[in-house]
This record gives structure tokens, C-alpha cells and sequence, in this order.
């Protein structure tokens, strides 16, 4: 097996584990602390189905940021959301047959990397001209977004500059997924990308990338607002009460 | 009047560039050693301060899943930074409040995150020192615990909650703030955050039956222990006498009259405000809570009524069932507790008061929502019945109401600058520049449609108006509460 392979393999397993098991943990966290008090940002709905549908327009549109800023939410929705139509193109490398959908979606991917990186520049933009959110940026906000910026761009210049063996890379996945390596295709732009990409997969548990599981559990967005009708206590709070 | 300047009222809001350092001086005094103590906290800085703050930090976080996920989850997008009352107001930058969150986020990243612990410059870790201490100390009371940044935020990082949690950890090392932690006292010793005992209580409460009589020719009564009434009511207890507070009181009197449903105030429980949201303290909090309970059921009334005050409305609407429930021995018909304008407006809409509105002909009105009724409680069935509630009652006791600007009201409204525990004179340059978005809003109505008078249903709001309008070139009775311009409209007596 070509060195190379070995090392890519051996990684991106790694990075796997370590985003699995690092979510794992996090989400497990923030499930079993309590929330002991009802601090929904009101108004609030008043029903489970009425959080479900606060936290989806949360989700889709990203309601909150909306209300707040225009340029953060153009930017912001640009790059999630291209993001995400790449992540949906990307899953053609890891099954087979392709699902149906994911090739139907390939001509927007492209657009979506593109819209991606563009959101990524202007939010990065600001974190250098606007000189509030300057004085709120630490290193680590920039080289995030210098990550982020550097898989989009590594991507899309092996769509449109140097073009990879498409085939070769996808026997590489399948057979990390099927414990059945076959050699990766050694060109370097592939190996850069695919080794920011790895390094993101890393850090993702233990940095502010949190916020993807975190939002969920916010509790000033997923609590109900009924604290007059129902009595909410905390496990912790209630032996309070037997003292 | 005073050594700062009173900022400029501009004609369109800007967003001030950032002035480093500027509100670093501003502190409140700390609390002497036997109002720590009375409340369970050390009387000075302890020995090992930085393992107490740590070690409380982590308890914190295994308490709140809230603190933790707000901890974990801030991405600096910078939404929330221009939402600020006192940025707006100050141009500081450490009170925009995701640099308010990271005073302690920063600490929290050095001890319990692995970014932190081993690349602290890369994430803007640092130790826990006592110059960050001091920084705690001065921006943590620069912050209202209004909920506006929350609002923003795209994942509802409420800063309120990271203020209230650094206070609590600075009062069990021993820095607490005397303002707050000296009133939860008073609640403890006497009932009340003025410190009126009750026999003072029972003679304000004549006097003001006295001077409703002469004034009306109507005997409107003011009832304090009377056992077995219907109704509890619980007002915070400037209601008792300061202006314009009183005049709501009268209001509410005057509603129950009508209503002719027997009701009374407490002497054990005789303030609504609790103090121990404030200082994020849990048991401080639910003490204060039980009074309540204790109150009610010593009384045997059927009802809890609350009076006019923001942050008591929201411990009473959220958390009262929780801290001091379950109510099962009160009538299951009404919400516990209800709200004074919850009651009022249901009275009005069935048709059961009479209501005078030219008796407000002398003023052109506007409503502040308080901060923490709209933002952290609700009136009514309905989400969003904290904001047509009270509307619903000012256009139904006057003939001139008009709304501000859309940004500054409902869900968006600014504090008033004096929430959160900072209603205190040592905090005045912070008051009043806080004050400043609301003014510029006032200002805008004024100019537009000739408005006299904001009316208000928080005593904090109603305290700190009638202090600070004076500096932006308004009258300090300028400020009413609701239940005041119900009081003027109401006709006492007819439907008997
Ligand atoms: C549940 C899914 C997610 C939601 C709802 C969400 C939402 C948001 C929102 C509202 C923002 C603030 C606006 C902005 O700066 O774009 C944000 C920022 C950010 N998100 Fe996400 N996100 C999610 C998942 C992810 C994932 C999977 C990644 C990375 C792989 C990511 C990376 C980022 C980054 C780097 C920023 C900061 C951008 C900056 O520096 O300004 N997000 N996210
Ligand atoms: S809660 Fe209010 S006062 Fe505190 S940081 Fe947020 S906006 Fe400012
Ligand atoms: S809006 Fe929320 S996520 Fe964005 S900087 Fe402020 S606290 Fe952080």
C-alpha cells in the first residue's frame, strides 16, 4: 500500500472517531444538564409543536440573525447553505449506486461551492472592516474561516483547474468505508483539501463549531412557554425542597 | 449635575465606534460583610478566590445546561454587538454583549476547554487574575440582564444569564454588590426592599384611603393582612409611596372597588421585586419566593395578584410555580399568579368598568415595554399578550396614545437603564447614558406627535425614568404608570 494511502487512511479514520465520539460527548453533556428555570426569549410559543416549528425557521431561515443584521445573514445563509448542497453533491463519493437525488442536485453543487466561498469572504470581510466584530475576533476566528475558505477553493480548483481522478478517489472512500483500502489518487490539491478537510472534522467538537448542536439545546429557543400551567423543576432544585 | 456628560440626543440612532476603556471606572460599592452573610456568601475576598470561582464556574455549568450551551456556542458573528442599551450609550466595547460574554468565557476556555488549555493565545484564553476579576466586578454590573442581545442572537445566547452566573460566582468568593445583596437582606428582615415594617405599611395604606376619599367622596379601601380575602395582591413596594408609583397603586384599589372582589396586600409579603434573579442565586431567589407562598396561604386567599414591576413579573410568571409551587391550594380558574393588567383587561373587555377617557386629556401618551415583561414573560393566552395587554388598557383610560419607533418596542424595546440590580446612585453616569436609546425613541414621538407622558408598569423603569429624564431635557413626572391613568379614567361608583 502506497505510503500515502496508509497516512490519509489512518487520518481520516481518526477524524472520524473524533468527531463521532467528540459530539457524542458534547451532546450527551448538554442532554442531561438541567435547565431548572423556563427562559424562553418571549414571545414564545405556548405548545411542543409551536417549539418545533421556532426551531425550524431557527434552522432554515435563520430567523433571529435576520431580525439582527442583513449582511451577517446574507453571508451567513450563502455559505450554510452552500455548504450544504456541497456536503449533499459530496455524498456521490460515498455511496453506490448514487442516490437518485444526489445526482440530480450535481449541477447546483457546483453554484453552492461558489456561493459558499463567497459567504465565507464577506463574513471574513467583516471581521476586518467592521471594527466591532474586529475587536470581538480572536486568531482562532479568523483561521476558521481560513479553513473553511481553503476547502471551498481547494475544491473548486480540482473542478476547474487541475482535474482529479474522480474514480480513483471514490475506490479510496468506499473501500475506508468497507475495509478495503485502495490507493488514494496522490495529487497534491486533492491531498491539501482533503487534509483541511480532516483537521475541520477534528476540531469541530472542542471549538466554536458547537453552536451546530448547541442551538438545538438553547434553552431561550427550544423551552415552551407554559410555566404558569405546568410546574417545571429540575432534579437539583427539587431536593431543595425536602431540606 | 453631574462629572460625565449627558450624551447627545441625535435625530437618527448611530451606532458609536468603539471607544476602549471608557466605562472601566464604573462600579458599584460592594456589599459590606454583614450583608453577605445574611445572604450566605463569605464577608470579603476569600484566600483561594481563583479555585472558589472555578470550582463554582463548573458547578454553574453542570446547573445550567443554558450557561454551558452559551459557553460552548457564541460564533462572534457579531450580531448582537450593536443591540446593547450601554454600548449604544457608552461606546464601550467590553459592553457589547458578546465582549461582555467573553470576560468569562475567556476564563472558562483556559480551565475547561482543550483549546484553551493548550492554545490559549489562539482562542483568547487567559487565567483567571484579579485584574479580571475587577473587570467582572465593573462590566458585569454594566449589564441590565434585559434579554435585548438574546433576542438577536442567532442561537438566543442570552448574556443575562452569563451576568447572573459571574455575580453569583463573585458572591461566593466575597465580592458581592451592596445594592442588591443589602435589599435581599431587608426582604429577609422585614419584608420589603424599602424596609417599610409593617406598621408603616398600615399607616401609608390610611393615609392613602384618606386622600382617595377627599379626592373622590368615594371610601375605596386598602386592606393589608385582612385574612380570608379573595385576592392577594403583591406590588413592589415603592407602590407605597414614591411617585409615580403610588398613583398605580390607587389605580388598582380603585379596579378591585369596582370589581368588588375583596383583596388585600401583605406585610410579610409586601414586595413583589426579588432581588435574587439579580444576583443569580437560586436559593436566594426562592427564598424570597416563599414569602409569597407563605403569604397566601396564611391568608387563605383564592387568587395571587402581582402589581406593576417588570423583573418581579417575570420571577412570578416564570418561575414562582416552579420556586415556591404548586398552587393547587388556590382557585384552579386563574392563572397564578395573574397579572394586575391581566385582571384589569379582562374587566374592561367584559364591559364591567366605566371608563372616563377625557379624564387624560391632559396628556398625549406613550407606552415603554419593560424589558423583562416583554422579553421573558407573557399576559394572556397568547404569545405576545404582554404587548396588548397594557395597550389594550392605556387606549381604554386615555384619548391620545402613540406608539415609538418599531425597533423600540414590543420584543425590540430598550431597557431602561436601570434594570438588572443597577438602580443605585453609585451607577448614575451608567444609568443615564443607558438611557439613551429610549430617550432618542421618546424624543422621535415628541417631535412627531406631540407626546407628554410615557407610561410604564415597572418600578425599576418608572424609578430610574423619573431620575434620568431630567437630564435629557425632560420633565421627571413626564414618566406614569398604566394603573395611574386607569385611576384617572375609572368612574368609581357607577355600577353600583
Ligand atoms: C445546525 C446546523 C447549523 C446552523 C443552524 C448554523 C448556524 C449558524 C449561524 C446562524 C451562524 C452565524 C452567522 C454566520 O456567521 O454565518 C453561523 C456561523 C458559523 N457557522 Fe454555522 N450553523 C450550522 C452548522 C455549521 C457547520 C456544520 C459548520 C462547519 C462545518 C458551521 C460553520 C460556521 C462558522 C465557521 C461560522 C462563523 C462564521 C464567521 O466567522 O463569521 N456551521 N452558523
Ligand atoms: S442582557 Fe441587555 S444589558 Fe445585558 S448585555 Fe444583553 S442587551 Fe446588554
Ligand atoms: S449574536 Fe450570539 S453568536 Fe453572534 S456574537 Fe453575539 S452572542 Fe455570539
Amino acid at each position: 500500500m502506497p505510503f500515502l494511502t496508509v497516512v490519509y487512511a489512518l487520518l481520516f479514520y481518526l477524524a472520524t472517531a473524533l468527531l463521532v465520539g467528540g459530539l457524542a460527548y458534547k451532546i450527551r453533556q448538554y442532554a442531561k444538564t438541567p435547565a431548572p428555570l423556563k427562559i424562553p426569549t418571549t414571545p414564545a410559543p405556548v405548545t411542543r409543536s409551536g417549539v418545533v416549528l421556532r426551531m425550524f425557521r431557527e434552522l432554515a431561515f435563520f430567523e433571529s440573525l435576520f431580525k439582527s443584521n442583513k449582511w451577517i445573514w446574507v453571508f451567513g445563509y450563502l455559505f450554510h447553505f452552500g455548504m450544504l448542497l456541497v456536503l449533499a453533491r459530496h455524498l456521490r463519493y460515498f455511496t453506490n449506486p448514487v442516490w437518485t437525488w444526489v445526482d440530480l442536485i450535481q449541477p447546483f453543487g457546483l453554484y453552492a461551492a461558489f456561493a459558499m466561498a463567497a459567504g465565507l469572504a464577506g463574513l471574513w470581510a467583516r471581521r476586518f472592516l467592521v471594527d466591532r466584530v474586529r475587536y470581538i475576533s480572536a486568531l482562532s476566528d479568523h483561521l476558521m474561516l481560513a479553513l473553511l475558505l481553503g476547502i471551498a477553493l481547494t475544491g473548486l480548483a480540482m473542478d476547474y483547474l487541475t482535474h482529479t481522478d474522480i474514480v480513483a478517489l471514490k475506490a479510496f472512500f468506499l473501500g475506508l468505508m468497507y475495509f478495503n483500502w485502495q490507493p488514494i489518487p496522490e495529487d497534491p490539491v486533492l491531498l491539501l483539501h482533503l487534509a483541511l478537510v480532516a483537521t475541520l472534522m477534528i476540531i469541530f467538537p472542542i471549538s466554536k463549531l458547537l453552536h451546530a448542536p448547541g442551538i438545538f439545546f438553547s434553552p431561550t429557543r427550544n423551552q415552551v412557554d407554559n410555566p404558569r400551567e405546568q410546574r417545571h423543576l429540575a432534579a437539583w432544585a427539587a431536593k431543595l425542597e425536602n431540606r | 449635575m453631574a462629572d460625565f456628560e449627558t450624551p447627545e440626543l441625535k435625530e437618527y440612532p448611530v451606532i458609536p465606534h468603539l471607544q476602549e476603556g471608557v466605562m472601566a471606572h464604573s462600579k458599584p460599592f460592594v456589599a459590606k460583610e454583614e450583608f453577605q452573610e445574611s445572604l450566605g456568601f463569605p464577608g470579603e475576598l476569600v484566600d483561594n478566590w481563583e479555585q472558589v470561582a472555578l470550582d463554582k464556574m463548573q458547578e454553574l455549568t453542570g446547573k445550567y445546561r443554558g450557561f454551558q450551551v452559551f459557553l460552548d456556542s457564541c460564533v462572534k458573528c457579531g450580531a448582537c454587538t450593536d443591540k446593547c442599551h450601554y454600548y449604544l450609550g457608552t461606546s464601550d466595547p467590553k459592553n457589547m454583549p458578546v465582549a461582555r460574554q467573553d470576560l468569562l468565557r475567556k476564563v472558562y476556555r483556559r480551565n475547561f476547554t482543550f483549546a484553551g488549555k493548550y492554545f490559549p493565545k489562539l482562542v483568547g484564553a487567559v487565567d483567571l487574575t484579579k485584574e479580571v476579576l475587577d473587570d467582572w466586578y465593573s462590566y458585569f454590573h454594566q449589564c441590565s440582564q434585559c434579554r435585548r442581545c438574546s433576542v438577536y442572537c442567532p442561537y438566543g445566547i442570552d448574556t443575562a444569564e452569563i451576568s447572573m452566573a459571574a455575580r453569583e460566582i463573585m458572591d461566593c468568593v466575597g465580592v458581592g454588590q451592596k445594592y442588591c445583596n443589602e435589599i435581599i437582606g431587608k426582604v429577609y428582615k422585614i419584608g420589603n426592599n424599602l424596609g417599610l415594617p409593617q406598621p408603616a405599611l398600615v399607616d401609608t395604606l390610611e393615609g392613602l384611603e384618606e386622600e382617595v376619599e377627599e379626592d373622590i367622596g368615594v371610601k375605596v379601601r386598602f386592606p393589608v393582612d385582612e385574612k380570608g380575602a379573595e385576592i392577594l395582591v403583591v406590588t413592589p413596594s415603592a407602590d407605597f409611596f414614591a411617585e409615580p408609583h403610588v398613583d398605580g397603586l390607587i389605580g388598582y384599589a380603585k379596579v378591585f372597588h369596582e370589581a368588588g372582589i375583596s383583596w388585600t396586600l401583605s406585610s410579610y409579603a409586601s414586595e413583589a421585586a426579588n432581588f435574587g434573579m439579580f444576583i443569580g442565586s437560586y436559593e436566594n431567589m426562592r427564598k424570597v419566593s416563599l414569602r409569597i407562598r407563605e403569604a397566601a396561604l396564611d391568608l387563605g386567599v383564592k387568587r395571587i395578584v402581582m402589581g406593576e414591576c417588570g423583573h418581579a413579573w417575570r420571577v412570578a410568571y416564570s418561575f414562582l410555580n416552579t420556586l415556591a409551587g404548586p398552587f393547587d391550594f388556590l382557585d384552579p380558574n386563574y392563572p397564578v399568579p395573574q397579572h394586575i393588567l391581566e385582571f384589569t383587561h379582562d374587566l374592561i373587555q367584559r364591559g364591567a368598568l366605566t371608563m372616563d377617557k377625557s379624564a387624560n386629556d391632559d396628556m398625549v401618551l406613550t407606552y415603554h415595554d419593560s424589558c423583562n415583561v416583554a422579553r421573558a414573560s407573557r399576559m394572556g393566552s397568547k404569545p405576545g399578550g404582554q404587548f396588548t395587554i397594557p395597550r389594550d388598557v392605556i387606549r381604554a383610560s386615555c384619548n391620545h396614545f402613540y406608539d415609538m419607533p418599531q425597533d423600540t418596542i414590543h420584543e425590540a424595546t430598550y431597557c431602561c437603564g436601570g434594570g438588572g440590580g443597577l438602580l443605585t446612585d453609585d451607577l448614575m453616569e451608567l444609568r443615564v447614558k443607558g438611557a439613551l436609546p429610549r430617550m432618542e425613541a421618546l424624543k422621535q414621538v415628541v417631535e412627531e406627535h406631540g407626546v407628554t407622558h410615557m407610561a410604564a408598569i415597572c418600578a425599576i423603569c418608572k424609578s430610574q425614568f423619573s431620575k434620568v429624564l431630567p437630564y435629557y431635557g425632560f420633565t421627571m413626572d413626564s414618566i406614569v404608570s398604566v394603573h395611574q391613568l386607569v385611576s384617572n379614567a375609572i368612574v368609581v361608583g357607577s355600577k353600583q
